[in-house]
């Protein structure tokens, strides 16, 4: 878990980074684009040594976007990705290709990204081939270590990926993952599609295996309790922006955010007693293809005022070490 | 700001125990529900001798992990399953004094859609893409209530509206591409509401929502059932939803019910060790977040080696011999409170220890 403050060293980090996709009209490229769905505007944070940080939003709120641009899966439109004082986005291919063996990503799906015609000591191991490590029995030994590294067995190296059950496959994600000895680790909801008893199985691995092997983690979910359990820091995005920072235990004592209060108080909660008052927030997300003015969030904000519309809030340090973007917190 | 609440307190306490005489003033009794599938290998088992009783205007919760057989237990009550090749039914389901497992096919459809209609996790698979929503909710209402397409459409502009729909004059003539997933299970729920169901079915309604939307959706639906106080069989694998919105609730494993009790119960006293692992393998929102979750160790067997004896067998840290030769009985522990298993007074009381799963 967190290192202290003070010996915290940046390993990452993202700076007014904006991913923007077009829209082609009827003539697809021909005319140029219509319009831009604004997917990620304006985020930065940094990932420390050692930390999980928790991206936490709603579908549609650019949490994925934002992991899939920071490992370059998809090119950034403005801003900057620094790891270990390298701009990722600038960086030449082939250098690039180098840096990606130590940042690397877990989807919420293992399945899909599972060649289901290869064993999975192949699959394992292609990873390597590609990153030209290790003669061919190395490369075995590897796969070995790493299979039992995240739990499964000798003899799974030579099966197919559909014998395997979800929470099976979680594990070979996260293997194919660690099999480079990664420094980062994107986990974009790693464990959204597997039920709560195989959850916590992958959970508790993750945990472990961060402190042995010194990961850091950038976790995206849109799961508040699994975030809270997780998570070091937590990041809460809302249309694109990062709208509240926080570390974890601050921001779960004292959301100062109007959005991450809703969400909080959305969560339905296990108690005895069962019901209890929430905010309900009314209507929906708004389309990214044209985000309100002002403050995102004031279409559905409970305590928006004139100033909300026309003015963005600033990101400010509302108490150490928590951030908000918000005029009234 | 706005409260939920369940349907009645009243329905909290009802007799969701009762064996016995079958129960004429229930809305839904079902009794020893078997479902099976013949498959290359031998027929399987989803569905295992079912029973439970469910009064008008009561929620009950249905919890498990996947399959359970939660959904194939659902959709054998509407027998939707009969579109399936190579299914089975045993045992009667009674809705409000008929018995529908003997139903004609043509008697079913009367009763589908009309008399109980079920909402499904993923909305948009279940719409259909070439017709107007507004048709779509008013297809049922003409089918079964032989009204007019103009009636009809009023209707259904009624029920968008109650459904909280913005704008729904608009809404009526649009697509399901051009709805957002929250919106589209509001097209779904106004669709099984149409006809003023008496029970309505719900499987897993809310998973693929947003926790914000979730929030909207589960307060619809808990308004709905006060208002028209229709019975809500809710299936779902989260605990938190059932907290909030169920009166009692039905822990499935591998088919069968293997413990049902009142909603406070089930967090306060859960007896038996699938339950119990379930409750604590979640991480909650108010614990210690520094402790390792709970893990319930390997994963449900397939139906296809079901094991003898007691279900939960390969995966209770207190199982033993007899647990794995002997199937235990649904017994009452306390009033409204039932459980299958061989050990629960030993491992309430401290006295039988887990074994090698255990933490």
């Amino acid at each position: 878990m967190a290192n202290e403050p003070e010996a915290r060293k940046p390993l990452l980090e993202v700076k007014a980074l904006s991913k923007k996709f077009p829209v082609y009209g009827s003539f697809g490229r021909l005319f140029g684009a219509k319009q831009y769905v604004h997917a990620v505007t304006d985020v930065s944070f940094t990932l420390y040594e050692g930390e999980t940080y928790g991206l936490v939003g709603e579908s549609g709120s650019g949490k994925s976007t934002t992991g899939r641009t920071i490992l370059g899966l998809t090119p950034v439109t403005s801003g900057e990705v620094r790891y270990r004082g390298q701009d990722l986005a600038k960086l030449p291919p082939k250098q690039l290709r180098k840096l990606r063996r130590e940042l690397q990503m877990v989807f919420q799906d293992p399945y899909s990204s599972l060649n289901p015609r290869k064993r999975i000591g192949r699959i394992l191991e292609e990873a390597l081939v590609i990153h030209r490590i290790d003669d061919r029995q190395r490369r075995q030994q590897a796969v070995f270590r790493i299979l039992q590294i995240v739990g499964l067995q000798p003899e799974h190296y030579f099966r197919y990926p559909h014998e395997f059950s979800g929470g099976q496959r979680q594990r070979l994600g996260l293997a194919r993952a660690l099999i480079l000895q990664p420094r980062i680790v994107v986990c974009d909801e790693p464990v959204s599609a597997l039920d709560v008893s195989i959850q916590s199985q992958i959970l508790n691995m993750l945990r472990e295996l961060q402190g042995e092997l010194g990961l850091t983690l950038l976790f995206i979910t849109h799961d508040i309790s699994v975030v809270r359990y997780i998570s070091d820091r937590i990041g809460i995005m809302y249309l694109g922006r990062i709208v509240e920072e926080a570390p974890t235990d601050a921001l779960f004592a004292n959301p100062q955010h109007p959005y991450t209060k809703a969400l909080f108080s959305a969560v339905p909660r296990i108690s005895e007693r069962g019901l209890k008052e929430r905010t309900v927030l009314k209507g929906e997300i708004p389309s990214p293809l044209s985000p309100p003015s002002g403050c995102v969030f004031h279409t559905r904000c409970p305590l928006a005022t004139d100033r909300c519309r026309s003015e963005a809030p600033a990101w400010r340090e509302t108490k150490p070490q928590h951030h908000t973007a918000c005029h009234y917190a | 700001m706005s409260q939920m609440s369940p349907a009645s307190e009243k329905s909290r306490t009802s007799q969701m125990s009762r064996s016995g005489q079958k129960d004429r003033t229930a809305l839904l009794d079902v009794r020893g529900l078997t479902t099976r599938f013949a498959t290359e290998r031998g027929p399987v088992t989803a569905v295992d001798g079912i029973s439970f009783a469910m009064e008008p205007g009561e929620i009950i919760g249905i919890v498990g992990e996947s399959g359970c057989g939660k959904s194939v237990m659902s959709q054998s009550i509407i027998r939707l399953l009969d579109y399936t090749d190579h299914v089975s039914y045993e045992g009667e389901v009674w809705l409000s004094g008929e018995e529908l497992l003997r139903l004609s096919p043509s008697r079913m459809r009367k009763v589908r859609g009309n008399r109980v209609s079920m909402v499904f996790q993923d909305p948009l698979t279940s719409l259909d893409p070439l017709y107007p929503i507004g048709d779509q909710i008013a297809e049922s209402l003409r089918q079964h209530r032989r009204l007019s397409r103009k009636e009809a459409q009023a209707r259904a502009l009624e029920l968008l509206r109650m459904t909280g729909i913005p704008s729904p004059e608009q809404r009526i003539k649009e697509y399901p591409h051009q709805l957002s997933g929250g919106m589209q299970q509001r097209v779904m729920i106004a669709i099984a509401l149409a006809c003023e169901p008496q029970l309505l079915i719900a499987d897993e309604p809310t998973t693929a929502l947003d926790v914000t939307i979730q929030a909207q959706i589960l307060e619809l639906i808990v308004e709905l059932n006060r208002r028209l106080g229709m019975g809500v069989l809710f299936i779902t694998h989260d605990l938190g939803v059932v907290s909030e919105i169920c009166t009692s609730v039905k822990v499935m494993y591998l088919g069968q019910i293997v413990e049902e009790m009142t909603t406070a119960r089930l967090f306060a006293n859960p007896l038996h060790p699938y339950t119990q692992g379930l409750i604590r393998s979640i991480p909650r929102l108010d614990g210690d977040r520094r402790r390792k979750l709970h893990v319930i160790e390997g994963t449900v067997p397939s139906l296809a080696d079901r094991p003898e004896g007691c279900k939960f067998v390969t995966r209770c840290p207190y199982a033993d011999a007899k647990c794995r030769s002997e199937e235990p009985p649904l017994e009452t522990a306390e009033e409204g409170h039932r459980l299958k298993c061989w050990y629960y007074r030993e491992i309430r009381s401290g006295a039988r220890e887990a074994t090698q799963y255990g933490e």
